[in-house]
């Protein structure tokens, strides 16, 4: 992994009194999609916030594509050319599709080009494009997220849990547009609970455990290994 | 032409483009539909009350900082042209110079308190334009000299405004500088009103209900929120400021009471919140709303009270003594059944 476009170096990060993340190391290869897996409130989702600002690492490094951005505001990361779906559909609900859509275009109007091929992976937009995005269903939220951190070059997505309470149908959307972007040779750091899709579209994972990075290595061989499963997170690929 | 001067910003209401069609024709014939001083008086008050309303709601209902500083910044306006007036003489070069000086100064001040506590949580902002906004009106009333403390002082206008300019009769209305200085006061409150449109529906205003919904969001598509809503005190603090002009335009006087005092604040505060906060609209509706209550409860008050003599318990209810009660009254209805305010509830939300 010696082209990694991030590389995370010992950062723990604290939220109010609380120790969450415990000198976490890991890297992310350009050009791949890298699962971070692990069982509920290991510190997945403090990790891509800690990435992205939210959260300041009181210890460690994050370089990015060659440069520290441990001291950056959010702002300056995001316009570094990190793009962040958090979990939650971050959408602005009050604003139409049309708007999060140029809003997210922060670095100038909204591509064209780049607007069509969104609307291919995502047809519903083009429907609802002066809809309130807050009179969308869950999916369609969900897929505007996505959109939204598509709408311009970005270096480095962190996608948190995009197919979290979502219908099979629309998952199957959403894994087919992140597919997509992965072909269009995405940098992608993911965080999946849904292990078919976690294995269907990761390169490589990395799982976690109480604040740490247990293992990492290629999705494969953690797909493969039932007893390495079993062992890091105590379950089954097979069983997603 | 129209959609492009209201920038797009649709009533989407067919009642609610009805209210604002009588508003702004009501304001634009006052003079003619309204004879007598106490109506033109009550149309002036609103026209500047619109545009302080409006001011406010970019800061309150656009941009979601709570600030109690709005009425310090419509003083600064008010003494800028009176203290101008003053000692430059009468003259519309003073009432330029005044107003011009004290918006840019109102919005310096705004930058520096942005500067120094919009980077903590709102509630500090809150606070700070609290402390800063009572230490000024403090500073006022004891720089007599200068202020003429509590009373206030008075100045001239230039004579095309005064009410001894008589240009002849329309309509059979006598056309004097005081109906001249109510045209005046009424364009430029409507075309800042319409500047203020043409912000909020800006790309810059996109931005602004962005990080009134959700800061973090904002942020981490790649916006500075700190410098947004920077600029968007000190856009609201300059306006604030211009309509205090007007407003000392208009009644050829200033004084604590009626441009910096606490009172003024709570009622911007109940217009941006009846008439629905994060619309321009809501500001128009409820500055008229609050404005007519408060000149004319009180008579329809007398007129219940007479009329219900029959039942002392109900007449003594509703003596106008007690219009603040009913007021009151109004107010918590309106938040009951309007939550999102009257235009929200025209607009068929709750």
């Amino acid at each position: 992994m010696s082209d990694a476009i991030l590389r995370i170096e010992n950062v723990h990060t604290d939220i109010a009194q609380y120790h969450i993340l415990h000198g976490v190391d890991l890297q992310v290869p350009r050009g791949a999609v890298t699962m971070l897996l692990g069982r509920n409130g290991v510190g997945k989702t403090t990790t891509l916030r800690t990435i992205i600002g939210h959260w300041p690492a009181r210890e460690g490094r994050i370089v990015f594509d060659g440069d520290d951005i441990t001291a950056l505001k959010t702002s300056e990361r995001a316009r570094a050319g990190i793009g962040y779906v958090p979990e939650d559909m971050g959408i602005f609900s009050d604003l139409t599709v049309e708007e999060n859509m140029v809003l997210a275009a922060a670095s100038g109007p909204l591509d064209t080009g780049r607007r069509d091929r969104i609307f291919e992976a995502f047809p519903p937009l083009r429907t609802f494009w002066r809809s309130p995005a807050g009179t969308l269903s869950g999916g369609q939220k969900q897929m505007l997220s996505i959109a939204r951190a598509m709408a311009e070059e970005r270096r480095l997505f962190l996608i948190d849990e995009p197919t979290k309470g979502l219908a099979p149908a629309i998952v199957s959307t959403m894994a087919g547009a992140l597919r997509d972007l992965k072909r269009q040779g995405a940098s992608i750091l993911l965080v999946e609970q849904n292990f078919a899709v976690a294995k269907a579209l990761g390169d490589f994972a990395a799982v976690m455990d109480d604040g740490r990075i247990v293992w990492a290595g290629e999705m494969e061989q953690l797909a493969t290994d039932a007893g390495l499963q079993e062992r890091l997170m105590g379950l089954s690929m097979e069983a997603g | 032409m129209l959609m492009r001067l209201i920038s797009g910003d649709r009533p989407r209401s067919r009642i609610l483009t009805l209210v604002l069609l009588a508003i702004f024709l009501g304001l634009l014939f006052a003079p003619f539909l309204f004879p007598g001083v106490r109506a033109l008086e009550t149309a002036a008050r609103i026209s500047i009350f619109i545009l302080l309303a409006a001011s406010y709601d970019l800061l309150l209902g656009y941009t979601g900082v709570v600030s109690f500083a709005h009425t310090m910044f419509f003083g600064m306006g008010a003494y800028g042209v009176g203290l101008a007036s003053q000692h430059m003489g009468r003259g519309f070069g003073p009432l330029i110079l005044g107003s011009l000086a004290a918006a840019v100064l109102a919005a310096a001040l705004a930058f520096i308190i942005a500067l120094f506590s919009l980077r903590v949580r709102a509630i500090f902002f809150a606070m700070i334009t609290l402390a800063v906004a009572s230490a000024v009106a403090v500073l006022v009333s004891q720089l007599s000299s200068i202020t003429g403390g509590e009373d206030g002082f008075t100045f001239q206008i230039p004579r095309a405004l005064g009410p001894a300019n008589r240009m002849g009769e329309v309509m059979g209305v006598n056309i004097t500088g005081k109906i001249l200085n109510y045209y005046v006061v009424f364009f430029i409150s409507l075309a800042l009103f319409f500047v203020l449109l043409r912000i909020v529906n800006s790309p810059f205003g996109t931005v602004l209900k962005a990080i009134r919904e959700n800061d973090f969001r904002a942020e981490a598509i790649g916006y500075r929120v700190v410098r947004y809503r920077t600029i968007a005190t000190c856009i609201s603090a300059a306006m604030a400021a211009l309509a205090g002009s007007l407003f000392a335009l208009w009644l050829r006087y200033v004084g604590p009471e009626t441009t910096l005092s606490f009172e003024i604040m709570l009622d911007l505060l109940l217009m941006v919140v009846i008439g629905g906060m994060g619309t321009i609209w809501g500001a128009a509706i409820g500055a008229t709303v609050m404005v007519l209550a408060q000149t004319y409860l009180q008579d329809l008050m007398g007129s219940a009270a007479d009329a219900t003599m029959a039942i002392p318990m109900l007449s003594r209810l509703l003596d106008p003594d007690r219009w603040l009660l009913w007021l009151g009254v109004l107010f918590i209805l309106s938040v009951y059944f309007f939550p999102s305010g009257i235009v929200g509830r025209l607009r068929g939300g709750r």
